[in-house]
């Protein structure tokens, strides 16, 4: 293939591809993602080919694996366009029926269909589910329709036409664009990316640098993996477009060693985009220099910290630096004027390029521009990777996208912002989800973590469960986030172990000030968020535990305690058998009874007992 | 001689600064007193214990907690170093930080000067508080890099490579010379009339708070007076 030096060149290669494309009668596409594969979507690929062969399809059925679909709990999934119906769960065996039905022939393979559990009703075609009805997926939409490791299915989408107009544009008005547009960090500040360029651009100096960050350290978030690894072009496209305009010839994409199949493909997109003269020297002709380099890093959630980042790609220890009076886009990497931003900022550049800044700037809120994809996870019925528009309510999300709670179960609270987010309760369901909301209500956007918890959590469990979480990945550098979280979590420990005392909510509170103002860094600052919101809206539960000794949720098992009910016990024995623990007394046909100093409870004797005899109390 | 560039307001006072210098060495300038563990002069700040936050206001934003080592003075700030968030701030990392290592010296005279009366957390041994002042003292004074924290968060702790004395290591004993931790609490009296001798090494040692860490200008603070 030959370097594309024009608009015009690009424009002919799309129509070649495009003509190319259209031999192919059918498209069967089976999704290749992280989560797929863990349920073995590979060997349904091999068997979807060796079939195709069989039946001598390979020239009018074309077989492409793509990116995450967002819905990995039913993967794996394979649609068939154009019709675009969608099969989910689909194994090896599913595969000689799909291919005489809906290949062959332009029948549904009803059991493959995905069914929804809040109308029971089977649904066919992929715009009609529930979960993805309501999205809006910008930028994840493409995920499903492209093969990541080839660029001429990203061109053929339109890929690359926003550098080509960009190219020819003066850099400060590319970063007007950007201003216009309303686009802000998806990363979790939230800093308002046009103006970060800006600075950026001013600084003075020859050598500036660009960084994608894709350290994703949230617990079950995946949406940076997701846009990286299905749709790598599209965050290239956006880099090179943001290195143009801020007047840097180097990048970097930061991605955690745990993403191998994030590093490939975006390895193979740099590759390939070389070869096609779009990164590199002279880019499209126009003279302009740049060039990206993948950089693993080693998965601390605390390397997401931009200092921290730079200090690890620098070789150093991933640890932040104060940074109060410095940005990095003054001094980065190696001293040099760095611009990071977040995968799904570098992402929404090339759309707003292409679609202009007027066209982002009415989707979303007051003052929240564009999408945001959540990931959504917990007690929901539909788990997955969620695009909505900015000032979408927490409802929408959490009942009409993700239907609701599990097993009838009642709401009681959503995470969001990851580890250091905060939690907010069920009468804030109506809250849209943006920057300056969320962080009022004593959450955070973060990178787009939320966790759907019912009436079974205990909220001093949760709590306990973040900081445990926070208190294994900060870095150790500062008194306040080392020793706080620390303590912190002693004393919710206490708490959640009946040890809690009049006073101790108080020194929660107050250490949990100091370190929100004394920390470092970002990880520090927020680190008794999850512990200033559960307080806010759940002091009351934080209170059965220290007044009354007891987990209204039934969670913190040390407060727990297994009775026999008189009433109800048959005197059957069923529960002094299963005891591991020879906790249960009592002769047959008599009421039976538990030992508390001996209890482990572990539930057993709950469980096996017919009558409904052993409660919980 | 330094030529003023800066003007801002430490405690209500019109104190003047070079660009580049810290708040806490223009403080110091002036004799104002802010606590500092983790901060050497000549060597670059760390940031690390945060004792020396200060209530920094900038324009129409509202007033942050920050470290006063590590931030650079600006025109106009507005610094205050006594309001009731710092004061109070640093109560509690003092607590936090005596909570951690009882029985070093430095840590209990901190958590003294600071008013911390009572601790509320549960007592542990360490004897190293993660100033990182030795790894500064070998890297940047001795070219030594022969020391580095290792580990996350409570397990951080100060090693050499693989726990090995390295070819690296000049053992000029810089680090232990800088060690805030090093000074050993006195043990008391033990038999009515017998000195433990522990503190015999305070004659070599003049200064009475370990480093000058509390910035005060006395005439045994050898650092108090070099920056006059
Ligand atoms: C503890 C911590 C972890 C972070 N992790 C990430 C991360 O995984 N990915 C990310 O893009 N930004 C992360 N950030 C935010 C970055 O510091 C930085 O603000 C962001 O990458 C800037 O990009 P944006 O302006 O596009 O949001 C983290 C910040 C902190 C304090
Ligand atoms: S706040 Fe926590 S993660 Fe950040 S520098 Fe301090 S110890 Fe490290
Ligand atoms: S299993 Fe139930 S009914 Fe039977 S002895 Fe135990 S508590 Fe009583
Ligand atoms: S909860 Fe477990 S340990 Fe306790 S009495 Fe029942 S079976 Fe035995
Ligand atoms: S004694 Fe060794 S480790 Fe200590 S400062 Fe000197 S060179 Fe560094
Ligand atoms: S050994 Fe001493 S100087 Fe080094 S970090 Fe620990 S307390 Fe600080
Ligand atoms: S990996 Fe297939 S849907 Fe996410
Ligand atoms: S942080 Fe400033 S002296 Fe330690």
């Amino acid at each position: 293939m030959k370097k594309i030096r024009t608009k015009k060149n690009l424009e002919e290669y799309r129509k070649r591809i495009k003509k190319e494309n259209s031999k192919f009668k059918k498209i069967v596409t089976i999704c290749g993602g992280t989560g797929c594969h863990a349920y073995n979507c590979e060997q349904v690929k091999q068997k979807l080919r060796k079939e195709l062969v069989k039946n001598g399809l390979l020239k009018k059925v074309a077989l492409k694996v793509s990116g995450c679909h967002g819905f990995c709990e039913n993967g794996p999934i394979v649609t068939i366009r154009p019709e675009n119906i969608f099969y989910q769960r689909v194994s090896e065996k599913d595969v000689p029926e799909i291919m005489e039905k809906s290949i062959l022939k332009n029948k549904i393979v009803e059991h493959l269909l995905y069914e929804d559990p809040v109308s029971r009703q089977k649904v066919t075609y992929l715009e009609e589910i529930p979960f993805y009805k309501s999205q809006k997926r910008l930028l994840l939409g493409k995920n499903g329709l492209i093969e990541p490791d080839k660029i001429e299915d990203y061109i053929v989408q339109g890929g690359y036409g926003a550098l080509v107009k960009v190219l020819k544009l003066p850099a400060q008005k590319i970063i007007e664009i950007i201003k216009a547009s309303g686009l802000r960090g998806r990363g979790g500040g939230g800093f308002p990316t046009g103006r970060k360029w800006e600075f950026c651009r001013n600084t003075e100096g020859e050598i500036k640098y660009v960084i994608c960050n894709c350290d994703e350290g949230d617990p079950g978030a995946y949406m940076d993996r997701s846009l990286l690894e299905g749709n790598p072009h599209s965050v290239i496209e956006g880099m090179i477009i943001g290195a143009f305009a801020i007047g840097s010839n180097q990048g970097y994409i930061y991605v955690r060693h745990e993403y191998p199949l994030a590093c490939r493909n975006a390895q193979i997109a740099i590759r390939q985009a070389r070869k096609l003269g779009l990164l590199g020297k002279n880019i499209l002709g126009s003279g302009f220099n740049f060039d990206i380099q993948i950089a693993k890093g080693g998965g601390a959630f605390v390397c997401g910290e931009s200092t921290a980042l730079i200090a690890s790609l620098e070789g150093r220890m991933g640890e932040p630096r104060d940074k109060q009076h410095l940005h990095t886009t003054e001094s980065g990497l190696w001293g040099k004027p760095t611009n990071i931003n977040n995968v799904e900022t570098w992402a929404n550049v090339p759309l707003i390029i292409n679609n202009g800044p007027e066209w982002f700037y009415q989707i979303g809120n007051e003052n929240s521009k564009g999408t945001k994809i959540f990931s959504l996870v917990g007690k929901v019925q539909n788990t997955g990777l969620v695009e909505v528009p900015m000032g979408t309510t927490l409802r929408e999300i959490i009942f009409e996208i993700g239907g609701g709670i599990l097993n009838g179960k009642k709401f009681k609270a959503v995470q969001t912002g990851g580890p250091s987010g905060g939690c907010v309760p069920a009468d804030s369901l109506d809250l849209p989800v943006d920057y300056e909301q969320l962080n009022a209500a004593g959450s955070m956007m973060g990178s787009g973590g939320m966790i759907v918890m019912d009436e079974d959590t205990c909220m001093v469990d949760v709590a306990k469960y973040f900081l445990n979480f926070l208190k294994e990945e900060s870095c150790g550098k500062c008194l306040p986030c080392r020793e706080g979280i620390k303590r912190m979590l002693e004393i919710v420990t206490d708490i959640s172990e009946g040890r809690g005392k009049e006073d101790t909510l108080d020194l929660l509170e107050e250490l949990s000030a100091v370190v929100t103002d004394t920390s470092l860094c970002g990880l520090g600052k927020t680190a008794a968020n999850p512990v200033l919101s559960t307080l806010r809206y759940f002091r009351d539960e934080y209170e059965n535990h220290i007044k009354e000794k007891k987990c209204p949720a039934g969670v913190c098992v040390p407060l727990l305690r297994y009775e026999i009910l008189a009433d109800c016990c048959k005197g059957c024995g069923a529960c002094i058998k299963i005891c591991p623990y020879n906790a249960i007394s009592g002769k047959p046909k008599e009421i039976h009874i538990i030992n508390q100093d001996i209890c482990a409870k572990c539930g057993s004797c709950k469980t096996i007992c017919k009558f409904n005899a052993v409660q919980l109390q | 001689m330094i030529v003023f560039d800066t003007t801002l307001t430490i405690d209500g006072i019109k104190v003047n600064g070079k660009k580049g210098e810290t708040i806490l060495e223009v403080a110091k300038r002036y004799g104002i007193n802010i606590p500092t563990l983790c901060f050497v002069e000549n060597l670059p700040s760390y940031g690390a214990c945060r004792l020396c936050v200060v209530e920094i206001s900038k324009g129409k934003n509202p007033p942050i907690l920050s470290a006063s080592c590590t931030y650079d003075i600006q025109e106009g700030l507005v610094v205050n170093t006594k309001s009731e968030r710092v004061v109070k701030a640093r109560k509690i990392l003092a607590e936090l930080l005596v909570a951690s290592a009882p029985n070093v010296k430095i840590a209990q005279d901190i958590a003294a000067r600071c008013g911390v009366k009572e601790v509320r957390f549960k007592m542990e041994d360490n004897r190293c508080v993660l100033c990182g002042i030795c790894v500064r003292m070998c890297h940047e004074q001795m070219g030594g890099e022969a020391l580095g924290f290792v580990g996350r968060g409570i397990e951080r702790k100060i090693q050499m490579p693989f726990n090995k004395r390295p070819k690296e290591c000049l053992l000029c004993r810089g680090c232990e010379f800088v060690c805030p931790a090093m000074e050993i609490p006195c043990q008391g009296v033990k038999i009515p009339g017998e000195l433990c001798g522990r503190c015999l090494r305070m004659d070599e040692m003049p200064y009475c708070c370990t480093l000058g860490s509390f910035g005060c200008s006395c005439d045994h603070n050898p650092l108090a007076s070099s920056s006059k």
